[in-house]
């Protein structure tokens, strides 16, 4: 499944003084398989750029195309449509209601209209994909659960009804570092066994600089930079002017380039950086003989 | 998907009606529902629209605004103009035939009744429309001042109307961004009979509710680790003065009340 993003722009409350341009003509394509980042300062319209994937949100201009075809279309069956493009909003926990986790995550499912059995194979699925227990916390109350075992479920109930897309807006924000673990490493698994395209909003580059294939910079509505975390993370003037961070171990490559050590500019991983490192010390140890 | 809701809310922008003392903008409000009952004929409903107009120009809100205020209101409008026309007795039969009975007067009251209807919440939502809802409850709360010697809790309700014009917005996000969510999971809140549409519900209201009862827990936190304790002894962070500008809105209205008893009076229709 491909999405096209074209000349995309998208104006709140048209015709007030709380107008608003969030989205400023965007354009991109993901292909199958892909594992974008979308990164950029609080208010540059991240989230009503991945409302608009999925037909929650009509564009003002432009228009989003799914394999060719036109989302706003006027036949198109924009709820089967939001089954197969999943999205999990941000902070998904607050929208919890069932009295236990297996009939929350199921409400997915049921509404595709799935028999019983599908859905409860749905239902485990769902539960296995995030790392929580079936038997354990089947039949709890999501309320009982930690922060963390909420979005968990919230993310399971998205991922029951099987997407081949998905999409995250900051699934990551306000979790432990053990938590965001967690969901992380469930994305990789996610990407890896089952090639699901997946779309990430976040604002940790530390997160993108591990799972992103390839990177969206957003800024004030408009789409300022696209391409590798190479790419990206190397630009790191563009990436200041836009607000943002670089991931930790840019930072420290740039750091020690600037105190005249010899290192390759492109740099972002901490393991790569790393073995540059040491690279570099073991050669300096052989020059000077000791 | 939820914005078209005017009614009781504020339009920030700065005009001569917006900087008024919210008392006195309470004060003038009420002279003109005494207004609206005190126009007898044609004349003075002119005069009503046009002040209504003259206060909505000046207070930099579109007229666009006030009318959408109305719109929820017109089932009732449409309501009382037709049991007015068909059920008012009078003389001067203008439409008769099988028990539909038109009169002269009947046409009068119902068109008068239901424009009365419409000044009377254009006139309100005028207020609410340039009062932020902060200064409007302190206004409340001064105005009912005197009643707090009869134990009558003018604090205590003013706070809760302040909070809950407050939240008023976020929880329409809120309801927003929730019904978003479970539309991305397959929910369908538009089709289906009744039954089925109050069912599909619950995946929203739930966790409406618990949202609402874990802020109004936030809340209650934070004002009192910021020593809220009610009413008593509160000072103002922003202490209400009367300035020239009030003056000369209480003139106005003096002026525009003589005018509306005087075309009562020696205006004919
Ligand atoms: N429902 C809404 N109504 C009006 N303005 C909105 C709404 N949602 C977002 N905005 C505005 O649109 C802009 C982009 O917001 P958003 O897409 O939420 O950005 P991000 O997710 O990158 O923080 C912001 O200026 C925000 O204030
Ligand atoms: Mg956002």
């Amino acid at each position: 499944m491909s999405i096209e993003v074209r000349h995309l722009t998208h104006t709140y409350s048209e015709g007030s003084v709380m107008r608003t341009v969030a989205l400023d003509d965007v354009s991109f394509t993901v292909e199958k398989g892909e594992f974008v980042g979308i990164i950029g300062h609080t208010g540059s319209g991240k989230s009503t750029l991945v409302q608009h994937l999925n037909g929650l949100l009509k564009p003002s201009a432009g228009e989003v195309l799914i394999d060719g075809e036109d989302l706003n279309g006027e036949h198109v069956n924009r709820r089967a449509l939001r089954q197969r493009i999943g999205l999990v909003f941000q902070y998904p926990e607050y929208q919890l209601f069932e009295e236990t986790v297996a009939k929350d995550i199921a409400f997915g499912p049921k509404n595709q209209g799935l028999s019983a059995e599908e859905i409860d194979g749905r239902v485990r699925y769902a539960m296995d994909c995030v790392h929580l227990d079936y038997d354990k916390y089947s039949a709890s109350s999501p309320f009982e659960l930690s922060g963390g075992q909420m979005r968990r479920v919230a993310i399971a109930g998205v991922l029951a009804m099987k997407p081949s897309v998905l999409i995250l807006d900051e699934p990551t924000a306000g979790l432990d570092p053990r938590g965001r673990d967690r969901i992380l490493t469930m994305l990789e698994e996610l990407h890896a066994r089952e090639h699901t395209t997946i779309l990430m909003v976040s604002h940790s580059m530390d997160d993108m600089a591990r799972l992103a294939t390839r990177l969206l910079v957003m800024a004030e509505g408009k789409l300022l930079a696209d391409g590798t975390p190479r790419e990206i993370f190397s630009r790191t003037e563009m990436m200041k002017g836009a607000g943002l961070d670089v991931p930790a171990a840019a930072r420290l490559c740039q750091a020690l380039r600037d105190r005249g050590i010899d290192l390759p500019t492109e740099l972002y991983q901490a393991d790569e950086l790393r073995d540059a490192i040491l690279r570099l010390w073991r050669q300096g140890k052989e020059a000077t003989g000791c | 998907m939820l914005t078209n809701i005017t009614m009781g809310q504020y339009y920030p922008v700065d005009s001569r009606v917006h900087r008024l003392d919210p008392r006195i903008k309470l004060i003038l409000t009420i002279a003109f529902i005494v207004c609206v009952f005190l126009a007898s004929n044609f004349a003075g409903y002119i005069l009503l629209s046009a002040f209504l107009f003259a206060v909505c120009r000046l207070s930099n809100v579109p007229f666009k605004m006030l009318l959408r205020g109305l719109k929820p209101l017109r089932i009732i409008l449409i309501l009382t103009f037709l049991l007015n026309l068909f059920f008012t007795p009078g003389d001067d039969v203008w439409v008769s035939f099988w028990i539909i009975r038109i009169t002269r007067e009947a046409f009068l009251q119902a068109l008068f009744y239901s424009l009365r209807l419409m000044f009377l919440v254009a006139g309100t939502s005028l207020l609410t429309l340039t009062t932020s809802p902060i200064s409007l409850a302190d206004g409340l709360e001064i105005l009912m001042g005197p009643l707090k010697k009869i134990r009558f809790p003018a604090h205590e309700l003013a706070m809760m109307m302040t909070i809950a014009l407050r939240f008023i917005p976020t929880l329409l996000d809120e309801t927003d961004k929730i019904m978003k969510a479970q539309m991305a999971r397959g929910a369908d809140f538009e089709s289906g009979n009744l039954l089925s549409r109050a069912k599909a519900m619950v995946p929203l209201l739930v966790p409406l509710f618990i949202s609402a009862f874990r802020r109004a827990g936030d809340l209650a936190m934070a004002m009192e680790s910021r020593c809220y304790h009610g009413g008593e002894g509160r000072t103002r962070l922003r202490v209400l003065k009367i300035t020239k500008n009030d003056m000369i809105a209480c003139v106005i209205m003096a002026a525009f009340i003589a005018m509306l008893i005087l075309a009562g009076r020696f205006i004919p229709f």
